[in-house]
């Protein structure tokens, strides 16, 4: 309690500086923000053209439905296999002449309908690597009436790549954020802490101990902490609203990452101030 | 109470700040530390405080001693040992009387008798009508006695005052002193260093111990009794 009241007070005896330290804990932690919208965004898209990889098994002619049925049944409980879904040879020239309506007219002239049926498997989120895909492909493939499994390896080899590219420029990127904005706030802190560096040495004068002289230091720097992460937040949200009207749609970011996010701001606050207590003690300190 | 065998303090430079200076003060005694500015006093008052450590020699204080006390002792050590100083060193923002509970709620005194210590403690330097007042509506000499009521909180042994009336016209200046031998004269030892050689004659009959260069040059006391 008490350490709230003096941080409190701390706060109250220099408002500026604390407006000061928050902001520029709020400016460190919104790049960070900008960042983790636009590496979401990126996620995002990534995502969603993942969703389309797919493996289709084109079947031969004198294929049973009853042992195409039994077959998709099976499939569908592979463990890489979200689902698969038949389309009948009607079906396949139905969608061609939907899809491509400039052939409409080839399609509807048709004497005999050159479209195979098939099954249509997509994948699990988790088995959507180039290796997966290939050993889904090469197991429908044992099928004796599948005549071909096809899934577009070079596209799907791309996407992997970009994926991890993307993943290991996230984790670079957010990491070199993370490092230059806990920094950011390390440098704030201490400068919150210097201009009260002779309250803290009249403190340990007469005779407080450095867990005393510490704790409201680590009540305000997760104060500052947040309150920097909540004007982050604000500038983020700001930000989004504005691309998100003006130039492009994009996804806000997940709930956990703005906890994350907030933790993150609180964590680094209290830890700044508790290191620039601690060398601030020992500076005055010979013992 | 107050021990200094041998003790040095070089800070790196070529003469050290402090020389093998030893001497006893005993509880209850008051004495002078005098000496030209750059002697070596608010180094021996430090190291007494243990602010700073001895580069050789030893400082004992009460039952802690510079060679063996442990970091977390230190706190308990300058609950024994008040410290004023030239620039009183008041916080700004607090009133008379909340600089000088400060000095307990650090200690933990219950909240519950802060109230009557504080007033006790300020009637005690004559300023209970001055409590409610921040420090800058207060005099030098004012002020310098809040830094007193703050130094005595917590009952000192000893109490060390570096240049407390330095900042103090003459009349401040024997206030404060007078006060410094009234608190004296209730057990607490009081060692206060101070280059102004007038108040020093002015008390003829106090314990003179005298720097320069940061050697001990004098100690009225005699070598035989420290």
């Amino acid at each position: 309690m008490r350490a709230i009241r003096e941080a409190v007070t701390g706060i109250r005896r220099a408002p500026a500086l604390t407006v000061l330290t928050v902001m520029a804990i709020g400016l460190s932690v919104f790049t960070l923000g900008l960042f983790g919208l636009t590496a979401h965004n990126i996620d995002v898209a990534l995502s969603d053209v993942e969703r389309r990889v797919e493996v289709v098994a084109y079947l031969r002619d004198d294929a049973s439905e009853e042992l195409i049925e039994i077959a998709r049944h099976e499939i569908e409980s592979y463990p890489e296999v979200e689902s698969a879904r038949y389309v009948s040879k009607v079906e396949a020239l139905y969608e061609a002449s939907r899809e491509l309506t400039e052939f409409s007219d080839v399609y509807s002239d048709l004497e005999v309908n050159p479209l195979p049926a098939s099954l249509e498997i997509s994948l699990r989120p988790d088995f959507r690597t180039p290796d997966d895909v290939e050993a889904v492909a090469d197991r429908l493939s044992g099928y004796h009436f599948v005549e071909e499994a096809r899934y577009g390896r070079e596209w799907v080899d791309r996407i992997y790549s970009l994926r991890r590219v993307a993943g290991g420029a996230a984790i670079i990127l957010g990491l070199s954020f993370a490092i230059g904005a806990a920094l950011l706030i390390g440098i704030a802190v201490r400068m919150s802490v210097l201009a009260r560096a002779r309250e803290i040495s009249i403190m340990q004068t007469i005779g407080a101990t450095d867990a005393y002289v510490r704790r409201p230091f680590l009540v305000e720097g997760l104060v500052t902490g947040l309150g920097g992460g909540l004007l982050a937040l604000g500038l983020t949200w700001a930000t989004y609203l504005t691309v998100e009207r003006t130039l492009l749609s994009l996804a806000w970011l997940p709930d956990l990452w703005i906890a994350g996010g907030l933790a993150f701001a609180g964590l680094l606050g209290m830890l700044a101030a508790s290191g620039a207590v601690r060398r601030e003690l020992r500076r005055l300190d010979a013992y | 109470m107050v021990r200094l065998r041998s003790v040095t303090k070089s800070f790196g430079g070529a003469e050290p700040a402090v020389q093998d200076v030893s001497f006893h003060l005993r509880k209850g005694e008051f004495a002078f530390l005098t000496g030209a500015s750059g002697a070596g006093k608010t180094t021996i008052l430090k190291l007494i405080h243990m602010l700073q450590r001895p580069t050789s020699g030893e400082v004992r204080v009460s039952r802690y001693s510079s060679n063996r006390i442990k970091r977390r002792d230190l706190p308990d050590l300058r609950r024994r040992v008040g410290y004023i100083f030239q620039d009183f060193r008041l916080l700004e923002n607090l009133t008379a009387e909340e600089n000088v509970a400060f000095a307990l709620e650090v200690t933990g005194v219950p909240r519950s008798r802060i109230g009557p210590r504080v007033q006790k403690l300020l009637g005690q330097v004559g300023l209970a009508a001055r409590a409610r007042a921040l420090p800058r509506e207060l005099s030098g000499g004012e002020q310098q006695r809040v830094a007193v009521a703050r130094a005595l909180a917590n009952d000192p042994l000893v109490l060390l005052a570096d240049e407390p009336t330095g900042n103090l016209d003459d009349r401040a200046s024997l206030g404060v002193l007078s006060l410094f031998q009234r608190i004296n004269a209730s057990g607490t030892s009081v060692l206060m260093a101070t280059h102004d050689a007038e108040l020093i004659r002015r008390h003829g009959d106090v314990r003179v111990i005298e720097l320069e260069q940061g050697r001990l040059v004098f100690d009225s006391v005699g070598e035989s009794e420290t």
